[in-house]
């Protein structure tokens, strides 16, 4: 289908340079920006694998909460680069080593013969209509990964809790209202009626 | 003659292109023009709540008023602030407008006038809602005003509270009816108006309703704009045409959460007299566009009664709401309809 | 899967729900009635080492059983580390109680996260699959980094939280990276099956063998050896003392049950290439470890060196890739845990109100203070330079045994060499102890379960020392020899 490599190369060439994008710009909004579309991309990709329930969910998790927050986040930073780069010629040959040796493997392992290419993958079967991705996951999460799937809940929740542990402070001294109070409150705790005898006007 | 026009359509139909561009226009072309009277209908409706006339001049009954607006903003100039974002500051209203016209390509009309009948509706309308909120932090950012800024933060923090809530609301949805699908939703819910489901997931359907209200910004949670203390938010620095985009999304977005709420919540097209006795013979028994557009238009309705009604809300206020009342609810009664479900108290399409 | 299977991962499911109650129980007592939240975390340690302990395995004899699909296995060698984690964690609890109550740190917070990181430890050690490898070391990371900050008046802890943090997250990013080869290479992420298919498919892989490189990094960071070590004196250093109480011991346990799952169970075909990264790595530690350690005038900094180089001879008896030299290694890191819970709790029987005991002038005179506890503490320095009778001894002993009977008569001869240059420093505290005139004359007093609990601990030191044949025949039976 031409119709389709034009999309995949389209967006594979857009994720592409937004990951580069993501590095190189200077501007951090920028790459929080560059970073988005790269999702974006990567969805789009996964949709033409016929993963729809994972690429949507890429851009419900990744790009409509996680990517927000974080934008959030550096935005009201005001983060000076100019401290981030000091040390960078010092620390520059060691980098450029461990760089150079991380891209040499990967680079073996990709050219290692009878591994990769289109010749070593068949085309997959396509589905059938009522086949659904999201079902399909669902039934393995919840028997194959069973316990996988629990632990990384428990994992996430020990996030909250680090998170709760390391800010919740209560400071002393400090106004806070108790929206249950004030809702419970009645009109006895406010208004007193007085019984008072009228005055008579003065000379009557 | 005749068969000339006929075969001028099928061969349209087979140019898939074509034909999908030709659904998109009928479909957006209406919305635009929603769009255009809901605010014409806002103005009225809270004019006759606090007992006004509201727009009567130009036109009769002040209808041609919309259109007044719309020229007025469009031949208004587009200030650029100083050191503003350009690119980014042109770009925010078409982020925030593209996610509200693009949801629509999932919603049924009817059992076959749907644009696109994909399997995971559910979930992409739920990702396209989440995306709106982009437009609005990145013109509060490329505006280099510190009010917009202000506005995009509360703006980023409220959406993203409330998106969970959502959520789980529509989860409460997809567990009572098997589906993603929200023409298959609808069809599960059939059966007269007892059967839709807001009655058994009814805590879900006010969340959602409640939800909305936040996700677009719309009183009594309209802190993103909080006119009367960041003067209008995200958009302060905006005039003319890119203002006149941003309005268009947020009216376009409530009647879109107003059209997803008659889908999830109250059967669709489906007619509430379906099965009755003696009505449910008639031609009011039989589900039609008619019933899914006038629901629309009840919530619709709704959402001009709640900005009439209620009071703005504090920032600290709408956190605690979203995060310690709305998300337990929905989180309790999410288990609940799963076991509605198992006990078989609740079947689809009965 | 039936609740036979459930069953077999009970301990777990007591700890997860324990952590969960403390956290619940917290929110409704009052400041002064904190320690029942004590009371039920050694009540959890207790009753899972109880539960653990009449599993099939220790009590009958049974050999494994997997559950979930394969990916979480018991096995005698997981039972014996279990148990061992919760002694040491009740030991933690016992001494970490009376630094929290001293630094006004006493919070449910600290029972929970530690429990989570427990359950991490049992979860990796029992993980059969590389999922579960991951996860089980994210959670124990994950807990770990909060509880380094966990003082948070105190900028030391969040820094050395922050640059643990940095480095765990590229640990872990380079196991993930390797884990991704492993399954491209052999197509499971189950370990059977990847010995299975390695089996079929021959080691001689360029990407399998790049995988094990980036899984060989992994587990050297948890183990904090060189290279890889450049967190431990950071973390050790500002991590409040009952937190590294934990750090230094419980988690080594369980990366030496990773290890060995990794390497031995899944890609036991490739030996040859990891025994000489094991090699490399486990001489470089006890160089650098023993080299560094005389340096440090900081106790803390001290004893972090004195586990790198610790830490070289566990991976010295993982080296051989023999049954022997895995039990071997396994006593080792189980008498490791014991000795450093006893360093670091004397870390913090020193350390007076509000002001922690750091240098290694606090321990000058200790003697004169209070003769029993140097004493103990004498006890611990000795076992961990490796003098016999002491427990410490025999683990090196075992070790380097399994390491000769390999072969590698160079391997053993340097690292005897270094260990005997490492004695110094360990001799130098005994003679602050008993030869140098203390600084404060304060006498030194605890509350009764901290000393009961120190000398259970020194009782362990020697007791498994002069008899040494129990504790190496556990470690040796879980590994059939």
């Amino acid at each position: 289908m031409i119709v389709q490599e034009l999309i995949f190369y389209a967006f594979s060439l857009v994720m592409v340079f937004a990951a580069v994008a993501v590095i190189t710009v200077r501007n951090p909004v920028y790459a929080v920006l560059f970073l988005v579309l790269a999702f974006f991309s990567a969805a789009a990709i996964w949709m033409l694998l016929e993963a729809e329930f994972l690429a949507i969910i890429l851009v419900v998790v990744y790009v409509g909460a996680v990517m927000v927050l974080f934008l959030f986040v550096v935005m009201m930073l005001d983060i000076n680069l100019v401290p981030l780069k000091e040390g960078f010629i010092r620390y520059l040959p060691v980098a450029a080593i461990v760089a150079v040796a991380m891209a040499i493997e990967l680079l073996m392992v990709l050219w290692s013969r009878g591994r990769f290419g289109v010749d070593m993958f068949p085309v997959p079967p396509p589905h059938s209509a009522d086949y659904s991705n999201t079902r399909e996951l669902g039934e393995l999460l919840y028997s194959n990964y069973l316990l996988p799937f629990e632990v990384a809940g428990v994992v996430l929740l020990v996030a909250i809790i680090a998170a709760v542990a390391l800010t919740l402070r209560t400071r002393p001294g400090i106004k806070v209202q108790n929206p249950s109070v004030q809702v419970r409150t009645r009109r006895d705790a406010s208004v007193r009626l007085v019984k008072m005898k009228s005055e008579k006007p003065r000379g009557a | 003659m005749f068969e000339m026009i006929e075969s001028v359509f099928n061969w349209i139909q087979s140019q898939y292109l074509i034909w999908t561009v030709l659904k998109i226009v009928v479909i957006v072309l209406p919305l635009i023009t929603a769009v255009a009277f809901y605010t014409y209908f806002e103005r009225k409706v809270i004019g006759s709540m606090q007992i006004r006339v509201g727009p009567n001049r130009v036109g009769p009954l002040g209808l041609i008023q919309p259109f007044a607006d719309v020229f007025k903003l469009l031949l208004k100039e587009i200030v650029l602030p100083t050191n503003a974002n350009r690119f980014l500051f042109v770009t925010a209203p078409v982020i925030a407008l593209a996610p509200a016209f693009a949801a629509w390509a999932v919603v049924p009309f009817n059992d076959f006038l749907v644009l696109a009948d994909v399997d995971a509706g559910l979930l992409y309308v739920l990702a396209l809602t989440s995306l709106g909120v982009y437009g609005i932090i990145i013109a509060g950012w490329a505006s280099n005003s510190k009010y917009a800024f202000l506005g995009a933060m509360r703006a980023a923090a409220q959406a993203v509270s409330y998106e969970i809530a959502m959520g789980f609301a529509l989860v409460g949805v997809l567990i009572l009816a098997g589906s993603m699908n929200l023409r298959e939703i609808v069809l599960a819910q059939q059966g007269g108006i007892f059967d839709w489901y807001w009655l058994p997931l009814f805590p879900l359907f006010v969340i959602y309703m409640i939800s909305g209200l936040a996700e677009t910004n719309r009183a009594p949670f309209d802190m993103a704009e909080g006119e009367s203390e960041i003067v209008a938010g995200f958009h302060v620095e905006y005039s003319g045409a890119a203002f006149a985009v941003f309005f268009l999304a947020e009216y376009a977005n409530m009647i879109l959460i107003s059209g997803l709420t008659a889908i999830m919540f109250a059967g669709g097209w489906l007619s509430p007299f379906e099965g009755w006795p003696v009505i449910g013979d008639t031609f009011l028994g039989q589900g039609s566009i008619i019933w899914f557009l006038a629901k629309t238009v009840i919530f619709m309705f709704m959402f001009l009664w709640y900005r009439a009604t209620w009071p703005r809300y504090r920032y600290d206020q709408i956190m605690r709401l979203g995060w310690k009342v709305l998300i337990p609810i929905t989180l309790v009664w999410v288990m609940l309809s799963a076991l509605m479900t198992v006990l078989g108290i609740v079947v689809k399409g009965s | 899967m039936n609740s036979a299977q459930l069953l077999l991962a009970a301990p777990e499911f007591w700890v997860l729900v324990m952590a969960c109650v403390i956290m619940i129980v917290d929110l409704f007592l009052r400041e002064e009635r904190r320690g029942i939240i004590h009371m039920l975390a050694m009540l959890t340690v207790i009753f899972a080492a109880i539960i653990t302990l009449r599993g099939d395995f220790l009590a009958n004899g049974l050999p494994s059983a997997s559950a979930f699909n394969d990916s979480f296995i018991r096995d005698p060698m997981g039972d014996v580390l279990k148990v061992f984690s919760f002694v040491l964690m009740g030991l933690i609890y016992t001494y970490s109680k009376f630094y929290l109550r001293n630094f006004k740190m006493f919070r449910a917070d600290f029972y929970t996260l530690s429990l989570f990181a427990l359950l991490g430890v049992m979860l990796l050690i029992s993980a059969n699959s590389m999922l579960m490898m991951y996860l089980g070391l994210e959670l124990i990371s994950l807990s770990v980094y909060a509880l380094v900050a966990f003082n948070r008046e105190s900028g030391r802890g969040s820094e050395s939280a922050m640059k643990y943090f940095v480095l765990g997250s590229m640990a872990s990013g380079m196991l993930l990276y390797g884990m991704s080869m492993i399954y491209g290479a052999t197509g499971s992420l189950l370990i059977p099956d990847i010995a299975e298919a390695i089996r079929v498919q021959g080691s001689d892989d360029i990407l399998l063998i790049f995988g094990l490189v980036f899984v060989v990094v992994g587990i050297a960071f948890k183990f904090g050896v060189v290279p890889f070590h450049m967190w431990i004196p950071d973390v050790y250093e500002g991590a409040p003392p009952a937190v590294t109480l934990f750090i230094s011991s419980v988690p080594k346990l369980a990366a030496f049950a990773m290890a060995y799952r990794f390497l031995s169970s899944g890609l036991g075909d490739l030996h040859i290439h990891w025994e000489s990264m094991l090699a490399s790595l486990a001489i470089l530690s006890i160089i650098l470890g023993n080299l560094a350690a005389i340096m440090q005038k900081n106790i803390k900094r001290m004893l972090a060196y004195s586990t790198i180089s610790h830490m070289g001879f566990v991976l010295l008896g993982l080296l051989p890739g023999t049954a022997f030299g895995f039990g071997a290694a396994m006593y080792y890191v189980i008498v490791y845990g014991i000795m450093s819970v006893a360093a670091f709790a004397m870390i913090i029987l020193l350390s007076s109100r509000g002001v922690e005991a750091e240098t290694l002038d606090d321990f000058k005179g200790l003697n004169q203070r209070n003769p029993y506890y140097a004493a103990i503490m004498g006890l611990v320095l000795f076992s961990m330079a490796g003098v016999p009778p002491m427990v410490g001894f025999f683990a090196k002993l075992m070790v380097l045994k399994a390491v000769v009977e390999a072969g590698m008569i160079w391997l053993a001869v340097s690292a005897v060499v270094f260990a005997v240059i490492g004695a110094f420093y360990y001799l130098r505290v005994v003679k602050y102890m008993y030869f140098d005139e203390p600084e404060n004359e304060t006498s030194i007093t605890a509350p009764v379960d901290f000393g009961a609990a120190l000398t259970l601990n020194g009782i362990m030191i020697i007791g498994l020392g002069i008899f040494s044949s129990s504790l190496i025949t556990i470690c040796m039976t879980s590994f059939g020899v």
